[in-house]
């Protein structure tokens, strides 16, 4: 499983680019809404933890199409999925996701910070949206794997797994923008929905890998 | 140890391509599946490694024991495709196949050296030709242990001394106790192997 661990991290970095264009994708969303929501300065502190998060969805949701295709198209899915008496297919998956996760979202949330000053916000507030973003990304990519493994087999999924997937992750993007919000804001608390938030990526972590794992295997052709 | 698929059909996209296909194969024996192209080769392939469920019919293996409990954990599969990554070179890839599917066998390199591509070990695999592909692909049957090897079209790209390499190393894995069963065109250069022609569904 390590083996597998790493590979992924080597093909994501050798292949190059993947980490980089969330990143910048990221930060072109970021850059353009003070252009747009205009110079108000208390304004985009306010609004900052919940643009710093929907644009670490929308960027996060990027590179997922890529999850299992890539291994689809050179054969070393039907491998994966063979072995699967050595190692269940959701153990297999939940790793890949693991790779996914670490190569191409760990750099969005290393980025959140530096986007976090864009949006005038204050270093409490930045803190605690990099802190949610860290403990809550990782169940946008579990969800995303099921969203990846059911259109597998379609030659352009990219935009249909984003849309299949983003309703999904809205109690995500909830209870990370009510958490970060809590930090700052005095009468709203900030540990409940930071625990919620925990414990959807901890539910997530099951049961994404196991659906994805579902249709990988009855998905085959 | 013995593969046994009795009465099997398969079909692909809603279609029967094939019924009512059965053999057993005892340790040491291999069966060639011939057949003109769309009679149902690689469907039938697909359908013993597990990869597609069989609209009829069952696969078993007896006798594997507890490493090897059904016909795809005791099956290495080479399909049309080479799963190998371009991006990685070629002893990485070997290297991971080796780990994650288990039951070492040969190191990367002694495999490498076997198939003919001890000197290009350190290349990405996207550099190689076709037929250099197929060789470290086979290289992967060689990494790590299974009884069965499923092989569909294996020497499509080889040349005719890859071939016979081939056709000895296949030997070689008959006489150590393996079986296999190959797709082919071609004449794979199996001595006593069993054929199975597959027509055209009518």
């Amino acid at each position: 499983m390590l083996a597998l661990y790493l590979r992924d991290i080597r093909l994501h970095v050798r292949a190059g680019g993947g980490a980089l264009t969330g990143v910048i994708f990221f930060l072109a969303v970021i850059a353009t809404i003070p252009f747009g929501v205009g110079p108000d300065l208390n304004l985009l502190a306010r609004i900052g933890p919940a643009i710093l998060w929907i644009g670490a969805l929308l960027a996060s949701l990027l590179g997922l199409d890529r999850l299992f295709q890539s291994d689809r198209d050179d054969g070393s899915l039907d491998l994966l999925i063979m072995a699967g008496d050595r190692h269940m297919l959701a153990l297999t998956v939940f790793v890949k996701c693991l790779a996914h996760w670490t190569a191409s979202v760990l750099p969005l949330v290393a980025a959140a910070p530096l986007l976090g000053l864009f949006m005038n916000m204050p270093p409490t507030g930045i803190g605690a949206s990099a802190l949610t973003l860290l403990v809550g990304t990782p169940a946008i990519t579990f969800i995303g794997a099921a969203g990846a493994a059911v259109a597998v087999a379609l030659p352009r999924g990219g935009l249909l797994i984003s849309v299949l997937v983003l309703p999904l992750t809205i109690p995500v993007l909830i209870f990370g923008v009510s958490a970060s919000y809590g930090a700052v804001a005095e009468p709203d608390p900030f540990l409940p929905p930071f625990l919620i938030l925990c414990a959807l990526t901890l539910f997530l972590a099951v049961l994404g890998p196991v659906a994805a794992a579902l249709a990988l295997r009855w998905g085959a052709d | 140890m013995r593969l046994i698929a009795d009465s099997l059909s398969g079909e692909r996209g809603g279609e029967q391509v094939f019924s009512g296909v059965g053999f057993a194969l005892e340790t040491g024996g291999s069966l060639v599946v011939t057949g003109p192209n769309g009679a149902g080769k690689s469907t039938l392939l697909r359908v013993l490694a597990g990869l597609l469920p069989a609209s009829f019919g069952t696969v078993k293996i007896e006798g594997g024991g507890e490493s090897f409990p059904t016909v795809a954990a005791a099956s290495h599969y080479l399909g049309h495709e080479n799963a190998m990554k371009t991006a990685l070179t070629v002893s990485e890839n070997l290297g991971f196949w080796r780990e994650f599917l288990g039951e070492p066998h040969l190191e990367s390199s002694e495999a490498l050296e076997i198939v003919g591509l001890a000197d290009i070990g350190h290349l990405p695999f996207g550099y190689l030709s076709t037929g250099q592909r197929r060789r470290a692909s086979i290289a992967r049957l060689l990494v790590s242990y299974r009884p069965v090897w499923l092989l569909d079209e294996p020497t499509a790209g080889l040349d005719q001394v890859s071939e016979l390499q081939f056709a000895a190393l296949m030997k070689a894995h008959l006489d150590d106790g393996g079986m296999i069963v190959a797709a082919t065109h071609q004449p794979l250069g199996l001595a006593d192997a069993r054929e199975l022609r597959m027509g055209l569904p009518v």
